[in-house]
């Protein structure tokens, strides 16, 4: 399964979230490559993946791809990150 | 194990400091990477533009923001920066308002940075380690619970 965590510079909060994202797909043993971006190009590479992650503000922002998209509120809560992986899988 | 001497200075804190705004917050966390030698004035601004134009999306968990910007000239060396605040502020983060803590970010590129920024997910994820950092004394101790 392919994951896109976006956030605004592609450097700061997506990383974070990417690191939790992959500590919740072993947890819940799905194998996942988890990629990040920044939101202005996440539109491009966003219909590569098969989900996409990101924060309730940004969200808006990837409106129009094809690629489910779920906006986490709390990145650093690992059982909201796990049932978006489970929701998708 | 990430170096927290090196990326977190004691330069770079600010604890129990005071702040009436957002903006405040993001200037002091700014200040802590100025002083700590990682930026220049510039990415304190840079770092308040970006709320500006994307939102609060940097308050990631309850009471915390994790203030930053992009890659830049303005950016000399990769670290963070530590900003604990008296009395928390409004981000304008309707599920994770108040911010009580600014942890300051600034990387040269998009790698540098990971070894750090996994460490700090690991202590946030961690209730009891975020209680000892709510509670630490000194930035010493700080980069004890953060390395442990």
């Amino acid at each position: 399964m392919d994951i896109l965590c976006v956030c605004g510079m592609g450097i700061g909060t997506s990383v974070l979230l990417k690191m939790n994202v992959e500590q919740a797909a072993a947890d819940l043993g799905m194998d996942v490559n988890v990629t990040t971006s920044d939101a202005g190009s996440a539109k491009g590479t966003a219909n590569m993946n098969d989900l996409v992650l990101t924060s309730e503000e940004l969200a808006p922002e990837l409106e129009g791809t094809s690629t489910p998209v779920v906006a986490i509120t709390n990145f650093m809560d690992m059982d909201e990150i796990k049932a978006a992986l489970e929701e998708h899988a | 194990m990430a170096d927290f001497s090196t990326f977190l200075p004691d330069s770079a804190f600010a604890l129990d400091v005071e702040a009436k705004d957002w903006r405040e917050a993001i200037k002091l966390a700014g200040k802590g990477l100025v002083d700590a030698g990682f930026t220049t004035d510039d990415y304190t601004n840079q770092m308040i533009e970006t709320v500006e134009k994307l939102g609060p999306y940097m308050v990631i968990t309850p009471g915390l923001a994790l203030a930053h910007s992009r890659p830049s000239d303005a950016v000399l060396h990769t670290g963070l920066s530590w900003v604990r605040l008296a009395t928390p502020v409004e981000f304008g983060n309707k599920a994770n308002d108040p911010v009580s803590l600014v942890i300051g970010l600034a990387g040269r590129d998009e790698n540098e940075h990971l070894e750090v920024m996994s460490a700090i997910a690991k202590a946030l994820m961690d209730q009891k380690k975020t209680a000892q950092l709510a509670a630490a004394q000194s930035p010493a101790e700080i980069r004890a619970i953060l390395e442990s």
